[in-house]
């Protein structure tokens, strides 16, 4: 049974040692000029340094929000395309295709609703 | 599984659950629509039109045998049909209760009926659920529907707080909720009742009753049993009146069902009943005694709220089919009850802040200021204090009888004390409404009550179905029907 | 139509009417104005069923016909029925209620006018004769019962009609708790009858109930009587029935003459055959009703309120019907119930038409400022009315002769057979019968001096009204002096229907025959051999001289002397005088032995255990409760994260128990 698991072990052993390797190959070869501002730690744009417990528009919120149901939106997705031709095959596929529709159009429902609210307006 | 019969599996699952599928399409137009056309006059129509629909396609088939949908993960006709029934006529007398009462407050706010019918969508769901992970997602669209309605009134620091607690208590026993299916499923590898059973009674062990004590952690939160019901004064004193005497009834009646189904269905019949017993006690207990102590009436009615599910709980613990089907009753009685009390107060609310500050004392006089209102609530009061003929006796002689036949008579007599304590602070609501003179101060002199006739169509309509199940059976003997033995085998064959 | 259906019309028209003008004027208010309306319904409905009863009374072929309205419960072994029973019994005693009562309801119209609950009165009135029905025609003990307590209703609510009176109320209830104690032996008797044989239905109860144990028949004759002399007056429970005279007075003639109060001699003729087969019990009824008899009768002759010399004339006829009773001539007590019902309710109506006319000079006295405060009841301040009232009085006059005993009026054929039958049952070996026939004949006496005395100070003389040559009184309406002649007439004729055996070997004995013959409901004892004619013709020479005498003394005594006889008959009696005006002092004697220590026991006993004892017990379980709460209370802390701590709380106790 954990034989199964071989090519994951092997992409997880890939995507470690290539990023390790990248990131190291970087320290080595590059050249380091620094700078106070190089030397912050980087941190999604937001100043590190102040208090913990600052406020975030809540735009930040929407727009996260939104970004994590299209990208779940594409998890779904993403077996269902690979998937399909097997449903043509066995002749259901147009009822599928509408299912699969209908959960689009879901989601496309909760957009238009944001556009509307103005959730996706910035000032 | 054979791929070419799914479209047309799917067609026959979506005509059994249709009213879902209307509830919830209805609340996806609505979202819309509310966007585009911001307070219009036909959102709540709509709202309660979806609901009434899918009330009377599932009223229709009440009679229907059990039936299965959605590859075992839902229940169709049966008990499923009447706990549907239940959940949509309630939602459907909230709405009407509730449109006077958003433009009373001030919030008329469209996304409201969208969430309410979001929220019926995970009760229907909850109810009818064959599988724990139906259970689970049915319970997580009903809560955060419900978290939402707690705190839309976003002006009122009472409503947010209370909002946000429940949140922060419900994600906590959602944990616990979550943590137990994921135990049984270990122990039993499979999260289809029937399944459960099986595998439960061939082999149980610590891990599969770990399980389901974790299991009965979300629930019995939901339903609001003690220690776990904590959250529910201040979230039923926060909420909107009408949106508390929704939550009140309709999720409470939903977990309930659930609770049932899972009890009947998936797990063997032993130790559990004792641990029942236990809770319901504590529960009746302390609702009941807590109760006596609250000036605030919405906040006493929280409280008998709890007693209530101690006594639903008293029917469950007995672990027999006139245990379950007297439940199942008792949540119908209950429902009406309470969306009548939840009615009334809505209705005499002026305190601006959706009567969370509004003593029972400021309530003085108004029998006779508005005899309709004080005799309706004189109906739902004694009622749920159990007094005979009205439907409230009926359902708990039907919760407390079966514990009798299960030898629980110790059970059944706490029950029967703690409701005799109960009928102090119910009848001191009437004692108040017509035995004390209106105060000089009464806000009821500076404010003009005008009975929507709406509202008063749902009260008259509670009061009358309450005289009728107290006075006939016929109720009581469709709930039976939905747990006699041959459906037992019949479904687990 | 069918008897079976007409008989429930009989029964259900007064309850209709009953309906009609309580609703009615409860929920209309306009409609209590309409006096006219309310008292044609009120008559109508009582007359229809006078009718009915006629029609089947004609076509009455011998046997009695049951009629199932319905079947009202059935527990166990016991089935009970709305059974209504048509026999010569039930249709007489029917026929009574509703003939009487329809005349009395048509005089109530015009009595009754300008009075504020005119429209209950009617209501209480046909409510009382559906009750009355219920209690003559049930074809069951329960039925009867239930009659039985509707008319013990009926007359709480008419008593106290006029309730914002105090002492009224208090008749109302004085009547009310009386009837109780009887009611309550009655209800012991139904249980012993129902455990012995298992059925209350009269068929059952008089077959299988004369085969009880002599020892059940005796209990139970006696519990029966009990409840009789609640309901019939008798001593000791008779003290009521003067204190009612509190209700209107045609409510005085039809509840507490005509009707409801023979409803005990109805039950126990109803039941005779099985009183038969308790001589013991039948001595004491004799004894009790000719004692009752004499006791009222001399308390009679003391009264100067009209209503109350009535009301103790009435008790002591009925202890005559239960001398009868006790002798074991029930038809002959049905007889006298009868004729009593006649002349009774006649002279009730009239002196209802006196009082009416008095009150008329009592407020012309006040209108005029005279000052005067006149009591329209008192027979002191009366005389003379013959010339201002001649209807009313010649009725009053011909009914007083009635009563008394002269021969060829309705009261002389009854009273005489009474009398006739003591000493019948006297020379044949029951030894009380003598003893209570001489009783009876001293009664008869004292009777036709009273009723003379009532006359001749109310009509007869000069007026003694202040002011009695200005002030008249008048006639009274043809709705009520209508009702006099027809009650007065029958006082005359109603006598023929009991001709004495004397006559025609008593074929001519037409009630006789009627009740008590071969298929006939009503037992009798049954003597060997007979009375010699010529003693019987004696006896009633003799029952005839007397009340001629009476009535002779009485007239010589009152029309001379008028008031001041009353103050020669006190010198001469001293004591014996102050006993009778102080109605032998049966009220001061309960007063002290039983509602005294009742209600002092009660305050120092009861009173203080319900206090500390009882409601300290409650006070503590409330206290204890709400203590509990308000301790419980600081539990729920508002926050969050003690309220988590529950949840862990329970979750651990979850867990140990579903585990452990």
């Amino acid at each position: 049974m954990l034989s199964d698991f071989i090519p994951f072990f092997i992409q997880l052993g890939i995507a470690v040692g290539l990023s390790f390797t990248l990131l190291k190959a970087a320290a080595l070869i590059g050249p380091k000029r620094d700078n106070v501002i190089k030397m912050t730690s980087y941190e999604s744009g937001m100043d590190p340094i102040g208090s913990a417990r600052e406020r975030y528009s809540v735009k930040f919120y929407l727009v996260a929000m939104i970004f994590i149901v299209f990208d779940v939106e594409i998890v779904f997705l993403y077996p269902w395309a690979v998937s399909f031709d097997e449903f043509i095959a066995a002749g259901a596929g147009p009822g599928v295709m509408a299912v699969v529709l209908f959960f689009v159009i879901i989601l496309a429902i909760g957009l238009v609703y944001d556009i509307k609210k103005g959730g996706l307006e910035f000032d | 599984m054979d791929l070419s019969q799914a479209y047309s599996m799917m067609m026959t699952d979506l005509g059994a659950t249709l009213f879902l599928l209307i509830v919830a399409v209805s609340g996806l137009v609505l979202v819309v629509f509310d966007a585009f056309k911001p307070r219009h006059v036909a959102t709540p129509w709509i709202a309660g039109l979806a609901l009434s629909a899918g009330f009377v396609i599932e009223m229709m088939s009440i009679g229907a045998p059990e039936g299965l949908a959605w590859y075992d993960m839902m229940r169709t006709g049966g008990s499923a049909a009447f706990v549907n029934s239940l959940v949509l006529g309630s939602g459907a007398l909230s709405i009407i209760l509730t449109v006077p009462y958003l433009k009373k407050i001030g919030h008329n706010i469209g996304e409201v009926y969208a969430m309410i019918l979001f929220a019926t969508v995970g009760m229907l769901v909850l109810g009818a659920a064959n599988n724990l992970v139906t259970v689970f997602v049915g319970l997580e669209t009903m809560s955060i529907c419900l978290y939402i309605l707690t705190g839309f009134v976003r002006s009122e620091s009472g409503s947010t707080e209370s909002a946000l607690k429940y949140f922060l208590l419900g994600a906590f026993s959602t944990g616990f909720f979550l943590y137990g299916i994921a135990l049984i499923y270990g122990a039993t590898g499979s999260m289809e009742f029937g399944a459960i059973r099986i595998a439960a009674e061939q082999s149980a062990g610590v891990m599969f009753w770990g399980g389901v004590s974790l299991l009965l952690v979300g629930f019995l939160f939901k339903v609001s049993a003690a220690p776990f019901h904590m959250w529910t004064p201040d979230v039923y004193q926060g909420a909107p009146t009408t949106i508390t005497g929704f939550m009140s009834t309709a999720s409470k009646a939903a977990a309930f069902a659930a609770l049932v189904v899972v009890l009947w269905k998936a797990l063997p019949a032993e130790r559990w009943a004792d641990v029942l017993a236990v809770f319901a006690v504590i529960t009746m207990v302390i609702g009941n005694v807590i109760a006596l102590s609250q000036q605030n009436i919405k906040r006493m009615l929280a409280y008998s709220s709890i007693a209530h599910a101690g006594y639903v709980l008293v029917g469950l613990a007995s672990g027999s089919q006139a245990g379950y089907s007297g439940a199942l009753f008792y949540l119908m009685v209950y429902t009406i009850m309470n969306i009548g009390a939840f009615g009334v107060l809505a209705l005499l609310e002026w305190d601006g802040k959706e009567g969370s500050e509004q003593t029972l004392e400021s309530l003085a006089g108004v029998g006779y200021r508005k005899p309709f209102l004080g005799w309706t609530m004189a109906v739902f009061m004694f009622s749920l204090s159990g007094f005979p003929p009205l439907a409230g006796f009926l359902g708990k002689w039907a919760v407390f009888a079966p514990a009798i036949d299960a030898d629980l008579v110790w059970l059944a007599i706490i029950g029967v004390l703690t409701s005799a304590v109960s009928a102090y602070y119910y009848l001191r609501v009437l004692v108040v409404f017509f035995m004390k003179p209106e105060g000089e101060n009464s806000p009821m002199a500076e404010h003009s009550f005008d009975i929507p006739r709406s509202s008063a169509a749902v009260l008259i309509a509670c009061v009358v179905l309450l005289v009728v199940f107290g006075v006939t059976t016929f109720a009581l003997d469709v709930t039976s029907g939905f747990f006699a033995a041959d459906t037992v085998t019949q479904f687990l064959g | 139509m069918q008897p079976e259906m007409l008989i429930k019309l009989v029964v259900l028209l007064p309850l209709i009417g009953a309906a009609i003008n309580g609703l009615g004027g409860l929920f209309v208010p306009a409609l209590r104005n309409k006096e006219g309306l309310i008292g044609m319904i009120g008559t109508i409905m009582v007359l229809l069923p006078f009718l009915i009863t006629v029609y089947l009374f004609i076509g009455f072929q011998g046997d009695a016909i049951i009629s199932n309205a319905f079947t009202w419960m059935a527990a166990g072994d016991l089935t009970i029925g709305f059974d209504y029973r048509i026999d010569e019994l039930s249709l007489l005693m029917t026929m009574i209620v509703t003939g009487v009562g329809s005349l009395i309801h048509l005089y109530s119209a015009g009595y009754m006018h300008g009075d504020d609950g005119y429209w209950r009165f009617f209501a209480y009135l046909n409510l009382f004769i559906f009750a009355m029905l219920n209690l003559v025609l049930g074809n069951n003990l329960v039925v009867l019962f239930l009659g039985w307590e509707g008319v013990g209703l009926c007359s709480y609510l008419l008593i106290g009609f006029w309730y914002k009176d105090r002492n009224n109320s208090k008749a109302a209830s004085k009547a009310f708790i009386m009837n109780r104690i009887g009611d309550f032996a009655f209800l012991l008797a139904m249980f012993i009858i129902f455990r012995e044989i298992g059925s209350l239905d009269f068929d059952a109860v008089l077959t299988d109930g004369l085969t009880m144990s002599q020892g059940s028949i005796t209990a139970t004759v006696l519990l029966l009587f009990i409840g009789a002399t609640g309901k019939s007056a008798q001593i000791p429970l008779f003290t009521w029935l003067p204190d009612a005279m509190a209700g209107p007075t045609p409510v005085s003639a039809l509840i507490h003459a005509a009707t409801m109060v023979t409803s005990g001699l109805y039950l126990l003729a109803r039941l005779s055959p099985l009183v038969l087969m308790a001589p013991g019990v039948m001595t004491v009824i004799a004894i009790v009703g000719a004692v009752t008899a004499l006791v009222a009768a001399t308390i009679a002759i003391t009264q100067n309120d009209i209503k109350k010399v009535l009301a103790y004339s009435t008790v002591s006829q009925l202890g005559y019907m239960f001398l009868a009773t006790g002798v074991g001539a029930f038809y002959v007590a049905i007889f006298h119930v009868m004729t009593h019902a006649f002349f009774k309710g006649c002279l009730f109506l009239g002196s209802g038409s006196v009082i009416h006319g008095m009150h008329e000079v009592e407020h012309e006295l006040e209108h005029d400022g005279h000052g005067h405060h006149l009591d329209p009841q008192d027979m002191r301040t009366m005389g003379g009315l013959k010339k201002f009232m001649p209807a009313t009085r010649m009725t009053f006059l011909i009914s007083t002769l009635a009563i008394a005993g002269i021969p060829g009026l309705a009261g002389f054929f009854s009273k005489d057979e009474i009398l006739f039958k003591a000493f019948e049952a006297g020379t044949h070996g029951i030894d009380v019968g003598l003893v209570v026939w001489v009783v009876g004949l001293i009664t008869a006496f004292l009777t036709a001096v009273y009723m003379t005395r009532a006359y001749v100070l109310t009509f007869e003389g000069e007026p003694r009204w202040p002011h009695a040559d200005k002030i008249t009184p008048h006639e009274s309406p043809w709705t009520m002096t209508v009702p006099l002649w027809v009650l007065a007439g029958m006082s005359v004729v109603g006598g023929y229907l009991g001709i004495p055996a004397v006559i025609a070997h008593g074929d001519l004995n037409w009630i006789h025959h009627w009740l008590a013959g071969e298929q006939g409901p009503v037992a009798e004892a049954a003597f060997e051999g007979h009375v010699a004619l010529a003693v019987e013709w004696g006896l009633i020479a003799l029952g005839s001289l007397i009340a001629i005498m009476g009535v002779w003394l009485g007239w010589r005594w009152y029309s001379k002397r008028g008031l001041s006889f009353d103050e020669k008959l006190a010198a001469r009696f001293g004591g014996l005088y102050k006993l009778w005006q102080g109605k032998y002092f049966f009220d001061e004697a309960y007063d002290k032995t039983i509602v005294r220590p009742l209600i002092g026991g009660s305050i120092h006993g009861l009173a203080p255990f319900d206090k500390y004892v009882i409601d300290g017990l409650v006070n503590f379980t409330g206290f204890f409760t709400r203590g509990a709460s308000f301790t419980l209370r600081y539990l729920q802390t508002g926050l969050v994260q003690s309220y988590a701590v529950a949840i862990v709380f329970g979750v651990v106790l979850l867990i140990w128990l579903m585990l452990f």
